[in-house]
């Protein structure tokens, strides 16, 4: 049981809780994950853990609301408990040797791509933020990441926000202005990593993403997770959730991550759904 | 006295297909007395030299024929911490019914059933037997609480040890509750016999996945004199063929742990899962069975089950493939799978097969297939479930320096089951691979004398 501290609603969809985790808050690192399962009946769902306070014994996930287990876990409030919650699981991020790298978040990603900022910003590391969004009302975290960043630009699709337009215009314009970049991290809808990697591969960056495949126990039991990278099957859960993406088969997993398209009855307005 | 023994009452094939009771409904009292008559109580016991942890079976089931069926459970017990679990589930025709003398010129007795029932007995009536504990201080640590987790905490808490299992999942049993399905092994079954070890003190820790939240180093830090990892072998193997990534394409791990564990068979649940209408299952062992049995009752018209052998060699429990058989499951064997087609919309349409005939015996002792030239042909399918076997999970051997394993992933073992690492015993299908429930208990039951000792000796 882990009681929720704290809930923050960040746009109409997306919400952000505080959990009490003690264990879980010891070990986490940034590029992890929990898998949790809000009672008896539910499905696991695995979401990123967005930040963490060792003291305090906290964790914090954000989430966006796309099906059933998500909108049942935004209807919690402070002082209910999740039945079930593990972690940290994945293999947290390393990054070696870089000195500037451009962090892109597409929607609700953003809440994993600002931990991932925020480690290497705090490693004195230069950090550009790309940000997009649908619409300014579904903007988060546009004060956490100014924080840990030096630039931070954000784009919207209809661009009732700031620049009109997709993450990869403004990727693309960042990598023709400045030749010193040595990384790129991309985290959002599978749609968008896969033309982000298209795009860094032209340019010879280095491109990280993280993946979001179904999955069921987080610890390499189902094999549901699998995605292949390099030709060769990984799991996501265990090997990941962190891939070099340019060596990442999108194709097959925006397929696959359709898998129970029918049986959810609804489109996946988060990653990657057609 | 009777050649044959006492038939299992199951519930009749056509009904028991659409739903997840249990099949075998077990003896009732007379039945069971009838068989337990059958039993001439030899002199030199030559079954238990078949049963891996030494069960007293005529001594049990002498009792049976008394009618004094509290007993006979004090009796299984004294070495087995699960008999509710084994008479259901132990390989009992290749173990301890294979050594049965009644055997060789009629049939040997049922001794699973009859286990089962003295187990099934107790559950419902028993009283509960009050554990004087005796406390000697000591702490140890048991990773995994499959059946190797489950009776190694059971002998050491016995024996005055304070004892917690870790486990990862969010219900302790491993395969017990993951793997094996409802019908053949009722999870209330499982509960009880947990519930059991809880009530004796063993305290059981969910989420708990050692390697990520705790390594076995932690463990240490934090006092556990002793651990024993009993994490099974839960890495699923995939065959590498086209077509292996196409939705409706499960590992039988994912498939039955979506139907066990999570329950996608019943409404309340919100666990998703593909009711095929056609589903091929591919390998031939227990896990083969219960994926293609489970898919039936998820409403397949037709369920075929791939092997590249015979019958003959199928590691599968002769008694759960005569059950499949009568469930209207398709076995076609001799036959692979080369690559599984699509249709446009990335899903399973087909699974393309060769025939293959068998050559030579090879190192396994059964007999090879080779692949019949130009005898490819299309079964039309839309799931797909691959069970062609498990290897233990690197976890914990990538998080502990000094902890040994072979290159099947499997941990390596003295015969007191210690690993490279002192103080950490290892046992049951993380050592053995993909083996047995009554293999893993005997284990665990070894692990926990040998930790007995360590710690005897240290202190
Ligand atoms: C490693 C990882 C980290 C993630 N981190 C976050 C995060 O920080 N914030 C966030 O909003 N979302 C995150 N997700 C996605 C999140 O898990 C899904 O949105 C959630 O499972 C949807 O569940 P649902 O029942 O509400 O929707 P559903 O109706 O069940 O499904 C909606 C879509 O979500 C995906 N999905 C469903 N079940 C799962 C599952 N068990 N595992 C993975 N994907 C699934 C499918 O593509 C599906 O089409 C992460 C996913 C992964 C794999
Ligand atoms: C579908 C199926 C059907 C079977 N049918 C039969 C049968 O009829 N008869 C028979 O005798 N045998 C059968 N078997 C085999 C039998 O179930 C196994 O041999 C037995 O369960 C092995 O026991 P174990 O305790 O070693 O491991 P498991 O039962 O696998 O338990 C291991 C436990 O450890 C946990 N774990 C793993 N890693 C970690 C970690 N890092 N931290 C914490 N916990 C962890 C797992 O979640 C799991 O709960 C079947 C197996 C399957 C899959
Ligand atoms: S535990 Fe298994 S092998 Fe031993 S007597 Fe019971 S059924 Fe037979
Ligand atoms: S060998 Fe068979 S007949 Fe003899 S004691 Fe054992 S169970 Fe009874
Ligand atoms: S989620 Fe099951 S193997 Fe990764």
């Amino acid at each position: 049981m882990n009681v929720i501290l704290k809930k923050a609603q960040l746009n109409q969809h997306t919400v952000l809780y505080e959990l009490e985790a003690p264990y879980i808050a010891k070990k986490a690192n940034a590029g992890q994950f929990i898998i949790l399962r809000i009672n008896e009946f539910g499905e696991r769902i695995p979401l990123t853990i967005a930040d963490y306070n060792r003291d305090l014994g906290t964790i914090t996930i954000i989430f966006q609301t796309v099906g059933k287990t998500t909108l049942d876990l935004a209807r919690l409030n402070v002082g209910d408990s999740i039945q079930d919650v593990v972690g940290p699981l994945g293999t947290s991020s390393h990054f070696e040797k870089v000195k500037k790298v451009i962090v892109i978040g597409g929607g609700v990603g953003c809440a994993i791509a600002y931990p991932q900022a925020k480690t290497l910003f705090k490693c004195g590391i230069d950090i550009d933020i790309v940000a997009g969004f649908r619409t300014h009302e579904l903007i988060i975290l546009e004060d956490e990441m100014r924080q840990v960043c030096n630039r931070l630009f954000i784009c919207t699709d209809d661009g009732s926000y700031k620049e009109k337009g997709l993450v990869t215009d403004i990727l693309k314009r960042l990598l023709d202005e400045e030749k010193n970049y040595d990384l790129v991290i991309a985290i959002g809808p599978l749609v968008m990593m896969k033309y982000i990697c298209k795009l860094t591969e032209l340019y010879h960056i280095k491109t990280i993403v993280s993946l979001n495949p179904v999955m069921v126990d987080g610890t390499g039991m189902c094999g549901g997770c699998r995605v292949r990278v390099d030709g060769k099957i990984k799991f996501a859960c265990v090997d990941g959730p962190d891939f070099d993406g340019l060596l990442v088969d999108f194709d097959e997993l925006i397929n696959r991550n359709n898998f129970y398209k029918e049986e959810e009855k609804h489109m996946c307005k988060l990653f990657g759904g057609k | 006295m009777s050649l044959k023994r006492v038939a299992m009452p199951v519930q009749d094939p056509l009904i028991r297909q659409t739903n997840f009771n249990e099949v075998s409904l077990g003896y009732s009292e007379e039945m069971a007395v009838d068989e337990a008559k059958r039993c001439i109580n030899c002199i030199n016991k030559p079954c238990i030299s078949g049963c891996p942890v030494s069960v007293n079976i005529p001594e049990f089931i002498n009792l049976i024929v008394k009618h004094d069926y509290e007993q006979a459970y004090k009796i299984i017990t004294k070495t087995n911490s699960l008999p509710a679990i084994c008479g259901r589930v132990c390989p009992q025709e290749t173990q301890c019914e294979a050594k049965c003398i009644r055997g060789i010129k009629a049939e040997a007795i049922s001794i699973g059933r009859l286990e089962r029932f003295v187990a099934d007995c107790h559950l419902k009536n028993g009283e509960y037997i009050e554990h004087i504990s005796i406390v000697n201080g000591h702490k140890v640590a048991v990773i995994g609480s499959g059946p190797a987790g489950l009776s190694c905490a059971n002998d050491l808490i016995h024996l005055g040890y304070s004892v917690n299992i870790f486990e990862a999942l969010h219900t302790p049993g491993g395969v017990l509750v993951y793997g094996i399905p409802e019908f053949r092994l009722p999870k209330e079954v499982v509960e009880s016999e947990i519930e059991n070890l809880k009530k004796l003190g063993v305290e059981i820790q969910t989420n708990m996945v050692i390697g990520k939240i705790l390594t076995v180093g932690d463990l240490e830090k934090m006092g556990y004199e002793a651990i024993f990892i009993g994490t099974g072998a839960g890495l699923p193997n995939f065959m590498g063929i086209v077509g292996e990534d196409l939705i409706g394409v499960y590992s039988a791990n994912e498939f039955l742990t979506r139907i066990n564990l999570m329950k996608a068979y019943l409404d309340e649940y919100d666990t998703p899962i593909k009711k095929g209408k056609n589903v091929a299952v591919i390998g031939g062992g227990n896990v083969a069975i219960d994926a293609a049995r489970c898919a039936k009752r998820l409403g397949a018209d037709h369920v075929f089950i791939i092997y590249r052998r015979s019958i003959e060699e199928m590691p599968a429990r002769m008694e759960e493939i005569n059950h499949a058989k009568e469930e209207g499951i398709i076995f076609k064997l001799q036959c692979n799978p080369i690559r599984i087609n699509s249709n446009d919309k990335g899903e399973v349409s087909a699974i393309e097969c060769v025939n293959m005939e068998l050559g030579e015996i090879d190192s396994s002792g059964r007999r090879r297939p080779h692949v019949i030239n130009n005898s490819n042909h299309v079964l039309e399918v839309d799931t797909v479930i691959i069970a062609i076997g498990t290897s233990p999970n690197p976890l914990i051997k990538n998080t502990t320096d000094e902890l040994q394993t072979n290159n099947q992933g499997c941990f390596i073992v003295n015969d007191q089951l210690l690993t490279s690492k002192l103080g950490v015993y290892a046992g049951g299908d993380a050592v053995t691979g993909a083996a047995t429930v009554i293999l893993a208990m005997a284990a665990g039951k070894q692990a926990a004398k040998s930790i007995h000792e360590y710690l005897l000796n240290k202190y």
